[in-house]
């Protein structure tokens, strides 16, 4: 049905997004890759020149830099276990019948809604405050003392946080999921002697995989960016216990000056999230197949 | 998979999704209730915070001690103005995607895709840079065309899945009856994209609104959005639980409630597509 005139008109309809996209995709990236190799500090903007290595060697040496690649990666594999054993157990229960599920929903649903710079505040300064807090006010109702989250373990703090905004996203996708089951498929199995067990292990566990695969493909894009959280409670501190790859990167180009370095750090951000991606572009574009 | 099962354990599996969805829900309703305290009750007990009087003291404070309005107005501007434009850009590629697919129309999704695995981190020092050397810095049309291309991605890829959906026989059949091109897309294909316009409308608002990576780069007082104007809580007034708490309430009150009418096509949006 397509000629070769509305191939061009189709064309022509595309091109805006791609163009756009193209160029959103390329001209930062060759600035990032330029400036990293640039002599490049935001206080003296006329000391510039050719740097070579020197940005990325500066980068990888410092202190901070290991601790932070080391702390990016338990972040989200740390939210990514939360969230998809959580989220499995989750949707299994609300996927029962149960009175109400509607309102049941909504509520697991709602922290998805709640702004990143709120979430982190109110678990912040309601809840993990160890003087005035909601935590505190229990354990010293119970005759314990008093923890001080952010201070004592504050990459672990920072995992509930970001995990109790994403938990809702995983329970809802796998939700959805589960309610596409064919029912007669879990009829039959029963008919056939299947336990609830093996029910599960061999109907509903390959069913899921495909929402899986998706939860943690999304996850994992925005996980690797998480700044806001660690912004508004630690930054990144104390001392580099929860800093990560962006709140580095932010720290060294805007708080530093130091844009060449800021730079560099961006780019060796950029491979990694390259190194994940490619794992999981290919996860995804073979789900979408079917 | 509604199937027969006891009253006894339907009542069981109530009080434990009930359990739990509770608690989730929790820190929201602790913040409302805080919310609705004097300063001096809100750091008490959680017995005290309960029993005692309600005011709407802090919500009066937030409102007259800082541009409140001004935030909002800024977050509204900047969701709604993204969104816009990025509909504007998206629709006519998602449509010719849909409706003239070619050999690499799949290629050119899943490039568009993976633009969205470049972590802001990468292109932070550039990006900022250059909204600097442009005076864009601290400016909402900055701010809009970059969350714009953010978020277009996820446009053209719900509105391709939406569109997708729209069954080609139709154009044929109003073919037939002698609909002209402009028939066809005034009144057979337009009334039936209008409701996955609509949905891509709503989560891309969400997901504008709560964006917290450039809005707190990018911006400090004029443009701030109410992301911004949260963290500037961080410290010290953080420690004004009342007046966090109003604040907070008024940030995410009206995107709860736009949430929770568009949780279907979140999960669509959201996974590309995926799952449905």
């Amino acid at each position: 049905m397509a000629t070769q005139h509305s191939r061009a008109a189709a064309r022509l309809m595309i091109s805006p997004a791609v163009v756009l996209l193209l160029l959103w995709m390329i001209v930062p990236l060759a600035m990032s890759i330029w400036f990293s190799f640039q002599q490049y500090n935001l206080l003296y903007p006329d000391n510039t020149g050719f740097a070579g290595w020197e940005n990325y060697s500066y980068f990888a040496t410092d202190l901070r830099f290991w601790p932070a690649i080391r702390n990016t990666l338990v972040l989200v594999l740390g939210v990514l276990a939360i969230t998809t054993v959580g989220g499995t157990l989750l949707a299994l229960l609300l996927d029962q019948p149960i009175w109400g599920q509607g309102i049941v929903r909504l509520l697991v649903l709602a922290p998805f809604f709640v702004m990143p710079t709120v979430s982190a505040l109110v678990w912040k300064n309601m809840f993990m405050n160890p003087v005035n807090g909601l935590f505190g006010h229990l354990a010293h109702a119970l005759g314990l003392p008093a923890f001080d989250f952010l201070g004592q373990a504050p990459l672990f703090s920072i995992i509930v946080i970001v995990a109790w905004q994403w938990l809702p996203f995983a329970t809802l996708i796998l939700l959805t999921a589960l309610q596409s089951l064919d029912s007669e498929q879990i009829e039959a199995s029963e008919m056939d002697g299947a336990s609830a067990l093996s029910r599960f292990i061999y109907i509903v566990v390959p069913h899921l995989t495909r929402a899986l695969t998706v939860v943690i493909l999304i996850q994992t894009i925005f996980l690797l960016s998480v700044y806001a959280e660690i912004l508004v409670t630690t930054n990144g501190g104390p001392g580099t216990a929860s800093m990560n790859l962006p709140f580095l990167v932010y720290l060294a180009s805007l708080k530093e000056f130091d844009a060449g370095m800021g730079a560099a750090g961006g780019v060796i951000a950029i491979i990694l999230a390259n190194i994940v991606a490619i794992f999981l572009m290919r996860a995804i574009g073979k789900n979408l197949e079917a | 998979m509604a199937r027969a099962v006891t009253p006894t354990r339907r009542n069981l599996t109530t009080a434990a999704a009930w359990l739990v969805g509770f608690l989730i829900f929790f820190p929201i309703l602790w913040i409302v209730i805080l919310s609705f305290k004097t300063e001096g009750d809100a750091i008490g007990t959680p017995w005290h915070v309960l029993t005692s009087g309600w005011t709407t003291e802090a919500y009066a404070t937030v409102q007259s001690r800082s541009d409140y309005f001004l935030h909002f107005g800024n977050s509204v501007f900047i969701s709604v103005g993204s969104t816009v434009l990025g509909l504007i850009i998206a629709i006519p590629a998602a449509w010719a995607m849909a409706f003239v697919p070619g050999k690499r129309t799949k290629d050119v999704l899943m490039w568009m895709l993976s633009t969205k695995m470049m972590p802001a981190a990468g292109v932070l020092v550039p990006i900022y840079l250059m909204f600097k050397n442009a005076g864009l810095l601290d400016s909402r049309v900055g701010l809009t065309v970059v969350l714009m291309l953010i978020d277009l991605p996820i446009i053209v890829w719900m509105l391709y899945t939406y569109f997708k959906e729209i069954p080609g026989e139709i154009l044929e059949a109003s073919r037939m009856d002698g609909a002209t091109l402009r028939d066809e897309i005034l009144y057979v294909l337009t009334p039936m994209a209008i409701p996955g316009i609509a949905s891509t409308l709503l989560l891309n608002i969400i997901l504008a609104w709560n964006e917290a990576f450039w809005t707190l780069q990018l911006t400090t007082v004029d443009a701030a959005p109410l992301t911004q104007f949260i963290a500037s809580y961080s410290s010290p007034e953080g420690l004004f639980y009342a007046k966090l708490s109003a604040a907070s309430t008024m940030a995410i009150a009206p995107i709860l409630i736009l949430g929770w009418f568009s949780q279907k096509q979140l999960v669509r949006g959201l996974t590309f597509g995926a799952v449905k």
